[in-house]
């Protein structure tokens, strides 16, 4: 602070100079190239890489998958141009790679799901959307539930269809999108457990999460296809899916803990203290005070999670589940389409699903974080 | 700051014979570290009461005490006529009663300032929005900052979310008021909006009992000063006799050391 007195008779400044363009130098094209591209030896050497590097690349990556692409015909056109993308391998078999052996009269219930769940995520995404909450509580409840329904079937006169005919990216949603659902509460549970007084609590739920933590998740899917079953009495019998539901569930709800109580971590003890100081009771000051401020802080860890689950999803083929990855994989080696070029189109196919439903999450969470971070800082 | 509210005379506020918090025989421990050593202290209605002392020696952790932020392991603290005990119903009716202003403030920097305020009305004493509202627009309207409603505490300065956190306390419309070293995180041009809120808090009877350094507020508002060292009551007494003539050696030299700043 300086104290005013010493400016007394001192050089003192109306403000009105008048701006002036900026020089030329500091914008333009030329100058951005200067100042991010050749700023310094090693960045110009650097540059000069990357372009190599993109020159070699993208072009050739282009190539195959767009302009000298199969667009149209069948395997015969692929057969003539193995050099390049055969998209009508994709194209002849998406319904599968889509619905897996979904039976093709039943397959408006996917469609319903799919398009509720789209509709949902789109109106979640807007602020101004009326209803908000309750959106997202019918989102996170009974839609889970009704799709449940819905797609086994065996009420209100729809035909059963068992899990085990279900396939490709809607088996993978189904077994993410469970995932998720159920590891979010699950982890904030475990990790307000791992942080509770109690220590009987404490050791439970530590044991729990370090349990699943620390075993690959090829071990807890096959645990639960082939070990499970050991324990339950022989006549029951355990949907196989259901049993990879929860193994995946359970794994992501240990990681799932852990990123939660780093947010907790994070929140000071002035804010228990705040919020116990005006008679808030546990539940309530962990759901109002402590929990919107440790999982806004770790949205991107949450996401993170979320994104590796989705990932995690494919392991499933292992144990007899056909997802995505799995589905494509069957097809490939469908004799019609023996061409050496579909195997190469399959797995980018599949690869570039997964690649835009993990970037939209990633920018979800970005749009998210933004939004609530304006208005205040602590 | 002697020159907060000089005029008003302690005496004339009005103190009933009731007692709202009795403390008999308290002891607390931290781990093998006797904290506070055999408390003893009746606080009747409309009292207030400030605590000095020298750093560590037990001041924040006797008031945490009395609305059990921090547990105490033999004695007894009765705040009116509710025994705190293990008992989680009867902290949650002691709570209610008891208002705490924290050194750092302690606000939900995720909510609102209005909504900081109706948060415990709604969530603790059922309210409904609208009268939450309400009530907490009247007491941030009395704490002077009713147009920063809308804001979120770390857009305003530390007094005033001193004040901010002084009327969410009021807002559950309590029998007592905990302050907590409420004004040595501010600077010093803030210190006075805070205690001069303070001051007209006292003067509507509210039963207060203050930790603060703040020796022309414990002149000007206390009815009793207590001085605390290594876990004990040293010293009690109003504030002319305390002040003027401490009886015990540590009491002169502690006050000796802070009127010297
Ligand atoms: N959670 C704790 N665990 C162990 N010791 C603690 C804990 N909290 C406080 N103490 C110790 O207890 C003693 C009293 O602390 P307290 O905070 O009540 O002092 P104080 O009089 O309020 O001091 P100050 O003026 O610095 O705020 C200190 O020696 C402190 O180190
Ligand atoms: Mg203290």
């Amino acid at each position: 602070m300086s104290n005013p007195s010493e400016h007394m008779g001192g050089i003192v400044n109306a403000g009105d100079l008048p701006d002036k363009p900026a020089p030329i130098s500091t914008e333009g094209p030329v100058a951005w190239m200067r100042d991010n591209l050749f700023s310094s030896p090693l960045n110009t050497l650097l540059s000069i890489l990357a372009l190599f590097l993109i020159v070699w690349t993208v072009p050739p990556a282009l190539n195959w998958l767009i302009f000298s692409a199969n667009w149209a015909g069948g395997a015969d056109a692929c057969r003539a141009n193995t050099g390049a993308a055969c998209w009508p391998f994709i194209t002849a078999r998406w319904e599968q790679f889509l619905y897996g052996f979904y039976p093709a009269p039943e397959r408006w219930r996917v469609d319903i799901i799919l398009i509720v769940l789209l509709v949902g995520i789109v109106l979640l995404a807007f602020e101004r959307t009326p209803l908000r909450k309750w959106i997202a509580l019918l989102m996170l409840v009974p839609f889970p539930i009704v799709s449940f329904i819905l797609l086994y079937g065996g009420m209100f006169g729809l035909p059963v269809v068992e899990t085990s005919r279900w396939g490709g990216f809607m088996l993978t949603l189904v077994i993410a999108l469970s995932g998720i659902v159920a590891s979010l509460p699950l982890g904030i549970v475990l990790a307000l457990g791992r942080r509770s007084t109690m220590p009987v609590m404490r050791m439970v739920c530590t044991i729990f999460i370090e349990f699943w933590r620390g075993i690959p998740l090829v071990a807890v899917l096959f645990m639960a296809s082939v070990m499970f079953p050991l324990f339950l009495p022989p006549d029951v019998s355990f949907d196989q899916l259901l049993r990879a539901v929860i193994g995946v569930a359970f794994f992501a709800s240990a990681y799932m803990a852990e990123v939660v109580r780093g947010g907790l971590q994070a929140i000071p003890k002035g804010q228990y203290e705040g919020a116990m100081a005006l008679g808030l009771p546990y539940w309530k000051m962990m759901r109002l005070i402590v929990l919107p401020q440790a999982l806004k802080i770790v949205i991107p860890g949450i996401v993170n999670t979320f994104i590796g689950l989705f990932k995690d999803t494919t392991l499933v083929l292992i144990i007899g589940l056909l997802d995505l990855l799995g589905i494509v994989q069957s097809a490939i080696n469908d004799p019609n389409w023996s061409i050496k070029s579909v195997p190469y189109t399959g797995y980018v196919f599949v690869a570039l699903v997964f690649w835009v439903c993990c970037y939209a999450m990633a920018r979800y969470s970005r749009y998210i974080e933004a939004k609530l971070h304006t208005g205040h800082k602590r | 700051m002697n020159d907060t509210a000089t005029s008003t005379q302690p005496a004339s506020l009005a103190v009933s014979d009731e007692v709202v918090i009795r403390i008999t025989d308290m002891d607390k421990w931290y781990g093998q570290f006797h904290v506070l050593k055999n408390i003893n202290l009746e606080v009747r209605r409309g009292e207030r009461i400030v605590i000095c002392g020298p750093s560590g020696s037990g001041k924040s952790t006797l008031i945490r005490c009395i609305n059990r932020l921090e547990e105490h392991q033999s004695g007894s603290i009765n705040v009116d006529n509710i025994e705190l005990n293990a008992d989680i119903k009867n902290i949650d009716a002691i709570r209610r009663e008891v208002g705490m202003v924290f050194q750092h403030f302690n606000l939900f920097p995720h909510l609102t300032v209005l909504e900081n305020c109706t948060l415990a009305p709604i969530w603790v004493k059922k309210m409904s929005k609208k009268d939450a509202e309400e009530v907490a627009m009247k007491y941030l309207e009395r704490v002077r900052i009713p147009e920063q409603a809308g804001k979120f505490p770390g857009q305003l300065s530390g007094g005033q979310q001193q004040r901010v956190a002084i009327a969410r306390s009021l807002c559950m419309n309590p029998k007592i008021m905990l302050f907590d070293e409420p004004t040595s995180a501010l600077d010093p041009e803030m210190i006075k909006e805070v205690l001069d809120v303070m001051i007209e808090l006292a003067h509507e009877g509210m039963t207060m009992i203050c930790v603060t350094h703040e020796m022309g507020f414990a002149k000007t508002v206390a009815n009793r000063v207590i001085f605390m060292d290594e876990g004990q009551i040293i010293e009690e007494n109003e504030p002319g006799p305390f002040f003027d003539n401490p009886q015990s050696e540590r009491t002169q030299l502690f006050l000796s050391q802070i009127l010297a700043h």
